[in-house]
């Protein structure tokens, strides 16, 4: 029965050839090293889950945020653990991204055919790291806003043009319910969505170039 | 070659995916139930005697509407929730208090001098002086509520749950 209705949604939906064309590639002889894009992956639709779940109860407005978060915390069952994979999930998925990059950059794997493979990650890398920015300003305690204060202030030190840029990342001269409201909507609709297009590029180039072996003598 | 009784290194790496990934579901889908379900669940207890004032100040068979306010903690924000009692007083001691909400979807009821009736402005539920439906969609009668009078002064007893 089941194997019947299995052949029906194949023969539809072709998932046999999908499965061989995504997940029965050939891979040359590799190591642990080559999971960290995966684990990025894995991290990525961790944060995306539970991201969109603190959604249900966080507030992007100086008058609730924090107070908002002290409920998730406190007065949602299992909101600390939910709240908690966000918090670590940031922090570690930043470090395996980082580490993903390494790993490519020392086997040479960003070199022909795989340029536009890196490229693609090189944007991958900074969005993540846009995410942590955006994200760590959200709690709306002392620490966020003192490091979204510092960290608004850097592009400032560009020439001609610096007080501008860190004008638009603020919503105007000062942190503000502005400041919140934008560093929320980047960090849960345009960086999401420019990472989900980018991860859909890269594991296209993936699948379709495959995956460099470990660089041996001869390279 | 015969099958190996053990298991393969395919269906190795297959059965430690399956277990492993399952396992993290049920880490993040078990509590993200809860975590969506529980302030659904929390019943709120609201059990206090709302004091309305001197008896003799109500006229007798004339409908009075006594508004009072109490303010509740919900999630993150203190709200203000405004309660509204329809003070009927038939003789010098005997009284009925009832609730305004209408008993078909909520709307709050108002009372008409002229048809002696309240009627509900959302779908036209018509009901007594005592409450009772007279006309409409409302199912029951308004809701009453239990009443003391100490020295003079009138109670309610406003029990929620």
């Amino acid at each position: 029965m089941l194997k019947k209705l299995f052949n029906w949604l194949d023969e539809r939906l072709g998932l046999t050839s999908i499965y061989n064309v995504v997940l029965d590639r050939k891979v040359p002889k590799v190591n642990w090293f080559f999971t960290l894009g995966s684990a990025s992956l894995f991290l990525f639709l961790m944060q995306g889950v539970t991201g969109i779940l603190l959604t249900v109860y966080y507030v992007p407005t100086p008058d609730h945020a924090y107070d908002s978060i002290q409920y998730i915390m406190n007065g949602v069952t299992f909101g600390w653990l939910i709240r908690g994979i966000h918090h670590w999930g940031a922090t570690l998925m930043v470090l395996v991204v980082f580490l993903h990059m390494l790993r490519t950059f020392y086997f040479g794997a960003y070199k022909y055919p795989r340029e536009i493979t890196w490229l693609t990650g090189v944007i991958l890398l900074l969005s993540t790291l846009g995410m942590g920015f955006t994200g760590y300003l959200l709690p709306w305690n002392q620490r966020s806003y003192w490091a979204t204060t510092v960290g608004t202030e850097i592009p400032g030190t560009v020439p001609f043009f610096g007080q501008f840029l860190t004008n638009v990342l603020r919503g105007g001269s000062d942190l503000s319910a502005l400041t919140l409201s934008r560093f929320f909507s980047v960090h849960i609709w345009f960086l999401p969505a420019v990472i989900l297009g980018t991860i859909g590029i890269h594991l296209y180039l993936i699948i379709r170039i495959g995956i460099s072996h470990i660089p041996d003598k001869d390279d | 070659m015969s099958k190996s009784p053990n298991l393969n290194r395919r269906e190795f790496v297959t059965l430690v995916s399956t277990v492993v990934g399952s396992v993290m579901t049920a880490i993040v889908g078990i509590p993200a139930i809860g975590y969506i379900l529980s302030p659904s669940l929390r019943t709120k207890k609201t059990d206090a005697w709302i004091p309305l004032g001197k008896l003799e100040n109500y006229p007798v068979n004339q409908p009075t509407l006594f508004t009072f306010t109490r303010s509740i903690t919900t999630g993150w924000e203190k709200t203000v929730n405004s309660y509204g009692v329809f003070v009927v007083r038939k003789s010098d001691t005997e009284i009925e208090v009832l609730s305004n909400v209408c008993t078909h979807l909520s709307c709050r009821v108002n009372w008409n001098e002229e048809k002696q009736e309240y009627i509900c402005p959302c779908h036209d539920g018509r009901f007594n002086i005592d409450g009772k439906v007279d006309s409409g969609p409302p199912p029951r009668p308004l809701d009453q509520y239990e009443y003391k009078i100490e020295n003079g002064d009138l109670f309610i007893h406003l029990k929620e749950s």
